[in-house]
């Protein structure tokens, strides 16, 4: 049937099985609004606050459902308020299409009005991006954008249409929704390399991250655990592939990981590091890091094989399939001596942990805790509270965490739950802090407009705490633009946008709000006073490695 | 710090030496010269890259490369299995004391003149980077004008070509 180019784009999103699309309309994407108007019964629109928040709204979409988030914005500034979603997503590997408008053809290049290079600007930061030359390439454009970002290793593309594109009309054939093109497992050479070094190994640790959780490869990785008796611990981008209770998982590593975790990481003669891309903040000091043991990497993405860590062995393939084959090729052995050790790394994290009474962070998290089912996401925004969300909130499936790691992206935590809690369609919980909170706070409106029902806990200890537990211990407590002082009340603010609220000052005021909070159908911010002078810990200092592990801090 | 030859083969699309550049410029690889050139379908070009740098660096900068969705296929050329060649085109002062010595040197490279005045010389040779390089170093013992190369060209010897590693 003939369409017009607006028409082509909503029908190829209606046909790659797309259910939502977060947006913003504008001058250069009316058309392609109009045709959403059109076909409202068939694709849902979720209009946000600003792009920004869309763009996290889709991310959040993506890494609560596995499926490609898609987000729509117009040109120029629209274009660019999604370009910090889109470095988000990129950082951390998800699969995200974004549709920009741009001005009609003739005008390209004219600096008209609104008219920005957003293929140019976003070059960096998606894994391929198109510009619509003609009408005709529109919807295998479109197709193709699908198709790169969840294949291999995922990320965002995006495809920019003038607007002439969106008004020609052409000849539109339905298609099935693409297929990702699935990697290969390793070579078999290199696997079987790997197995006798696995084979040869006394202290194995198990360390992944996201990957896993996009290959779909938890099984496979605790059956090898299994066999060769070893601890396992992940990078922040692997919280909640497998349960935080898991007998073998000593939880996150790194900068604030668990100490038990990154200890083990250091003493081990073999990590076999899965998925996972040796970030400096889970290294600290490269220089100083596992010096002693062998590294045995295997990714999808080839380009991350030695690219931060020299690894012994490098295996590119997809994680499913190279572990599936390199299981059959491992010994099963028991380690006594090794577990030994891991269990009184474990006994003394449990004796520094911390055990004061009052509103600690943890005890913040423990009660939180009480409150989430195991289908209850966890977005987070960046900082002092994602740590110790990273740290505390106990996980039992899949895809719970949702958490800007890469970039660190302030202000991602309030949209991303949005688009979170519409992909699951579960009560999903943000936990964030004053800060990051009022960077995008404005997707408030948003939540309350479609009464998504998210759970707002925020951690509010009127300091940007993170960058002030450095200033404390590294700058000589010379809180440089650190004290926010600012008069905003939150529970009014919450209000006035349409939302319910409450301040809580004790672990039982807490509680009582979680309870009402979960009860709601909405968005329910909970003001939870924390004390500015709370840290982080354990901290490997920047610069540092695991010998310099700070765990305690003395006044 | 060793010298690489790396061909590349992308499609033929607007935009496509960007991206290769942008990468490049992100990655912070340091490339000493690139070309870029059609080839024997319209469907491809052909970028070849000089790079200077460590063995790690260079397998680092074939496997981002291949990330990038536009590129076909990648190859690394070794000097011994492969034709290099450079332009060079290096215009010199012309004066009576100079003259004969620039005249020597041309003929001793095998450079031609290609353009003859009253003031300069323009010469132009075709060689490997290296000769080209050598060339110039002499001429400096003159006055150079103005200089300009073509950047390295490069063919593996014998049938074997980048497109065959495509399954195209």
């Amino acid at each position: 049937m003939v369409l017009s180019g607006a028409d082509i784009i909503v029908r190829t999103l209606i046909e790659q099985k797309c259910e939502v699309v977060f947006g913003y309309p504008g001058g250069q994407v009316i058309n392609i609004y109009d045709s959403l108007y059109k076909y409202e019964s068939e694709i849902k629109h979720v209009l946000s606050a600003h792009e920004q928040g869309a763009a996290h709204a889709a991310d959040g979409y993506a890494r609560a459902t596995g499926k490609v988030g898609v987000v729509m914005a117009t040109s120029g500034p629209g274009a660019t308020n999604l370009v910090t979603g889109i470095a988000t997503a990129f950082l951390d590997s998800i699969p995200m299409v974004a549709i920009t408008g741009n001005v009609p053809s003739s005008l390209i290049g004219t600096d008209s009005f609104q008219e920005l290079d957003i293929t140019g600007v976003t070059l960096p930061i998606t894994k391929h991006n198109f510009f619509v030359g003609s009408i005709e390439e529109l919807a295998d454009t479109i197709r193709e954008a699908f198709r790169l970002a969840k294949s291999g290793r995922p990320g965002p593309v995006l495809v920019d249409v003038p607007k002439d594109i969106q008004i020609a009309k052409c000849e539109y054939t339905e298609k099935e929704p693409v297929c990702a093109d699935k990697a290969e497992s390793a070579k078999e050479i290199r696997i079987r390399d790997a197995a006798e070094c696995i084979n040869g190994a006394s202290r194995p640790f198990i360390y992944f991250g996201g990957g896993l959780i996009s290959a779909d490869a938890q099984s496979e990785m605790l059956e090898l655990a299994e066999l060769i008796d070893a601890p396992i611990g992940c990078s922040m981008m692997g919280l909640s592939a497998i349960p935080t209770d898991h007998p073998r998982f000593l939880g996150m590593q790194g900068m604030h990981g668990h100490f038990a975790s990154s200890m083990a990481m250091s003493r081990a003669d073999l990590i076999i590091a899965l998925g996972v891309r040796f970030n400096d903040r889970a290294t600290g000091n490269r220089e100083k890091f596992a010096l002693g043991s062998k590294v045995i990497h295997i990714d999808v993405d080839g380009a991350e094989l030695s690219k931060n860590f020299k690894d012994t062995h490098g295996l590119r393939g997809d994680l499913k399939k190279t572990l599936k084959a390199l299981l059959p090729l491992i010994k099963k052995t028991e380690r006594p001596d090794w577990q030994a050790e891991i269990d009184s790394l474990r006994v003394k994290e449990n004796k520094d942990a911390d055990k004061r009474d009052g509103m600690t962070p943890y005890s913040v998290m423990a009660t939180l805790n009480s409150h989430l089912s195991e289908n209850t996401p966890v977005a987070t925004d960046v900082g002092q509270h994602q740590m110790w969300a990273a740290q505390y909130i106990k996980f039992r499936k899949n895809r719970k965490f949702i958490s800007s790691g890469g970039l660190g992206t302030m202000g991602f935590g309030l949209g991303a739950a949005i688009g979170a809690q519409m992909g699951s369609g579960e009560h999903t919980v943000l936990v964030t802090g004053d800060g990051s909170f009022g960077m995008c706070l404005n997707e408030l409106a948003t939540a309350v407009t479609y009464n998504t029902p998210i759970v707002i806990l925020l951690m509010n200890n009127g300091v940007l705490g993170m960058v002030r537990q450095w200033q404390t211990l590294f700058f000589n407590k010379h809180y440089s633009n650190t004290v926010l002082n600012r008069k905003t009340d939150f529970v009014k603010l919450a209000e006035a946008f349409g939302a319910k609220a409450e301040a809580v000052d004790s672990l039982e005021s807490l509680d009582n709000a979680l309870e009402k909070a979960f009860n709601y159908n909405g968005p329910y911010v909970i003001d939870c006073a924390v004390d500015k002078d709370e840290l982080v810990l354990p901290m490997l200092p920047p610069g540092g490695s695991i010998k310099d592990i700070i765990t305690k801090i003395k006044n | 710090m060793n010298r690489y030859t790396v061909a590349v083969l992308v499609k033929n699309q607007s935009g496509v030496l960007n991206r290769v550049t942008s990468m490049f410029r992100r990655r912070q690889f340091n490339i000493s010269a690139l070309t870029v050139s059609e080839t024997e379908s319209p469907d491809f070009s052909r970028i070849t890259v000089l790079f200077d740098g460590e063995e790690s660096k260079k397998e680092q900068l074939v496997d981002q490369l291949y990330k990038l969705p536009d590129v076909c296929s990648i190859k690394q050329l070794e000097n011994e299995n492969s034709i290099n060649r450079e332009l060079l085109l290096i215009k010199m002062q012309n004066t009576p004391d100079t003259r004969s010595d620039i005249h020597d040197a041309a003929e001793a490279f095998g450079a031609k003149t290609v353009d003859y005045t009253r003031d300069c010389v323009t010469l132009q040779l075709t060689g490997n980077s290296r000769k080209i390089d050598d060339f110039i170093n002499l001429m400096r013992d003159y006055i150079i004008v103005e200089i300009c190369r073509t950047g390295i060209v490069s063919l593996e010897k014998g049938s074997s070509t980048l497109r065959s590693e495509l399954n195209i």
